[in-house]
């Protein structure tokens, strides 16, 4: 109903971009198991993570980016438990970094 | 890396793990400290109200160097439509008082501000540390220490609390209590709106620190179980939304599209309008009430805060529960080490005892069924276009009679929700609020 209030394309880049991080380079804390068929778990996080860190790939597969992540978790509540992604949190001091919160 | 044992390590810097080492440390306990962290309050998200009874409760002078935002001295309650808002105002000023009841925080630098607090205490706190596993003793299962993502074997303590937020792992994989449910978890994102500070208060009708809050809830969330907020800060706004992760993953909706349409609100854009935005968080919310509570204790540890579950979300209550819990953790470890008696799950008990009796679980308790009647898609639809048509019918003046809008305003009710979904949505309200 209130669909028309908001632009479909909401450009998430552009809000992750006020924020601060420190990139583990090379240690991913989210991975996806690998897959032919996503699940519909991992499709609903190409909706649902408020960083946008998954997406669908050119050959239909659900890949993550996680340098964006807010260490929200929600991923893990709706993908872990069935084995579709692994998650662990950064490194101490790595991830995202709140100056506000 | 740490050759010694402590009375008690604490996991987690947010305001239930420095309630709770602030507790220990000031009555001398060896208490330890780790946050995940660049400091305490960089990985905390918060709308964000700071309630002063639960701090005044663990640092009674906490007024005097704490950085707060705004004391709030009025409260909106909006039902929104697409287009409309119509609600509830309460603003007052007996909440102009020398020790105010509510103000809005930043979190970021209130945690920082509290681990301070915690530190002059006498408690050791290192940040930049991920707390990776519990170490238990093989034979018995009990909770000996932890280890972390630092180099070196593991740390000693006589009893671990896990304050280690709505987030937690280790609890979980440790199998003390099992994962949250979907449905008793809410998404929550937010913006930090940046305005000048004559500005916010000219468009809030504000003067020296006074502040406001907005809850809202309506067509907003578009038929899903959620809530918004605007709080003024000094010199910014909080702006949030959020909706239980059950209903985001069945609908599809996102959170930022959710969010892009509350900041588009007719009521909600002038306030926001020539802002600037420097941060976009997100942070989920525990919302299973009473019901979704977890084993509390067990043999060496305790688990206090979000990773309980202890949120009020009638009440939008939280960080109070979680400095609550925090706080009685601590005095309960303590008593039970004055006495030198083990921190086993018998003596624990004690804490969920003193739970039992605080305002903490009375609350959680009073309304244990209603967030099963608040998942409702009529509540946060059909009932705010109804009652936005019902005040614009009565508002209007258009030359039809009273007593036809009457009639009007009444058949639509009836009409659209008929009698007894009227019937059972306020039978099971009236319920659960009980």
């Amino acid at each position: 109903m209130a669909s028309d209030v908001a632009s479909p394309e909401v450009r998430v880049e552009d809000r992750l971009f006020q924020n601060r991080y420190l990139v583990d380079v090379g240690r991913p804390h989210i991975k996806v198991r690998e897959h032919a068929q996503p699940s519909k778990e991992l499709l609903a996080l190409t909706r649902i993570c408020p960083a946008k860190c998954y997406a669908l790939n050119d050959s239909g597969q659900v890949e993550v980016t996680p340098d964006g992540c807010m260490e929200c978790g929600t991923c893990r509540v709706i993908a872990e438990a069935q084995g579709d992604i692994e998650w662990s949190y950064p490194r101490g001091g790595y991830g995202v970094l709140f100056k506000f919160g | 890396m740490i050759d010694e044992t402590f009375d008690a390590i604490v996991v987690g810097a947010g305001p239930a793990g420095n309630a709770c080492a602030y507790t220990m440390a000031s009555r001398g306990l060896k208490v330890l400290q780790l946050e995940r962290g660049e400091y305490p309050g960089s990985k905390n998200v918060q709308g964000a109200i700071l309630y002063a009874d639960a701090l005044e409760k663990v640092i009674p002078d906490f007024r005097e160097d704490a950085p707060l935002e705004r004391h709030v001295i009025e409260q909106r309650m909006w039902m929104m439509n697409d287009r409309s808002v119509s609600g509830m105002q309460y603003r007052s000023d007996d909440f102009n008082e020398e020790r105010p009841n509510r103000y809005t925080i930043i979190r970021a630098q209130f945690d920082k501000w509290f681990s301070k607090r915690v530190q002059a205490a006498g408690a050791l706190v290192i940040c930049e540390t991920t707390v990776t596993e519990l170490v238990r003793n093989t034979q018995t299962g009990r909770v000996i220490g932890v280890r972390t993502d630092r180099a070196g074997g593991f740390i000693k303590a006589d009893v671990v609390v896990l304050a280690e937020g709505v987030n937690g792992l280790l609890g979980e994989r440790a199998g003390l209590r099992t994962p949250h449910k979907a449905n008793h978890l809410a998404l929550a994102v937010k913006e930090m709106h940046f305005l000048p500070r004559d500005t916010l208060e000219a468009r809030f009708n504000l003067q020296g620190d006074e502040g406001v809050v907005i809850e809202a809830a309506g067509t907003i969330t578009r038929g899903m179980t959620g809530t918004a907020f605007v709080y003024t800060n000094k010199e910014s706004l909080s702006v949030g939304i959020g909706c239980l992760i059950s209903d985001f993953k069945e609908t599809g909706e996102t959170p930022y599209g959710l969010l892009e349409g509350f900041r588009k609100h007719p009521a909600v854009a002038p306030l926001l309008a020539e802002s600037d935005v420097k941060e976009y968080a997100a942070h989920m919310i525990p919302e299973g009430g009473y019901n979704a509570i977890p084993q509390l204790y067990g043999d060496g540890w305790l688990v206090v805060g979000d990773a309980g579950q202890f949120v009020n979300a009638v009440h939008r209550e939280g960080s109070n529960l979680a400095m609550t819990t925090g706080r009685i953790a601590g005095e309960v470890i303590h008593q039970i080490k004055a006495r030198r008696d083990p921190l086993d799950a018998e003596n624990l008990s004690l804490y969920a005892q003193k739970l039992e009796k605080s305002f903490v679980m009375k609350d959680l308790k009073k309304y244990r069924n209603l967030p099963r009647a608040l998942h409702n898609k009529h509540l946060f639809t059909t009932y705010p276009n109804l009652i936005s048509q019902a005040l614009q019918t009565w508002f209007r003046v258009d030359g039809v009679e009273k007593k036809q809008k009457e009639n009007e305003i009444v058949k639509s009710f009836f009409r659209t929700r008929k009698f007894t979904g009227l019937a059972s949505d306020v039978w099971s309200i009236a319920r659960g609020w009980r």
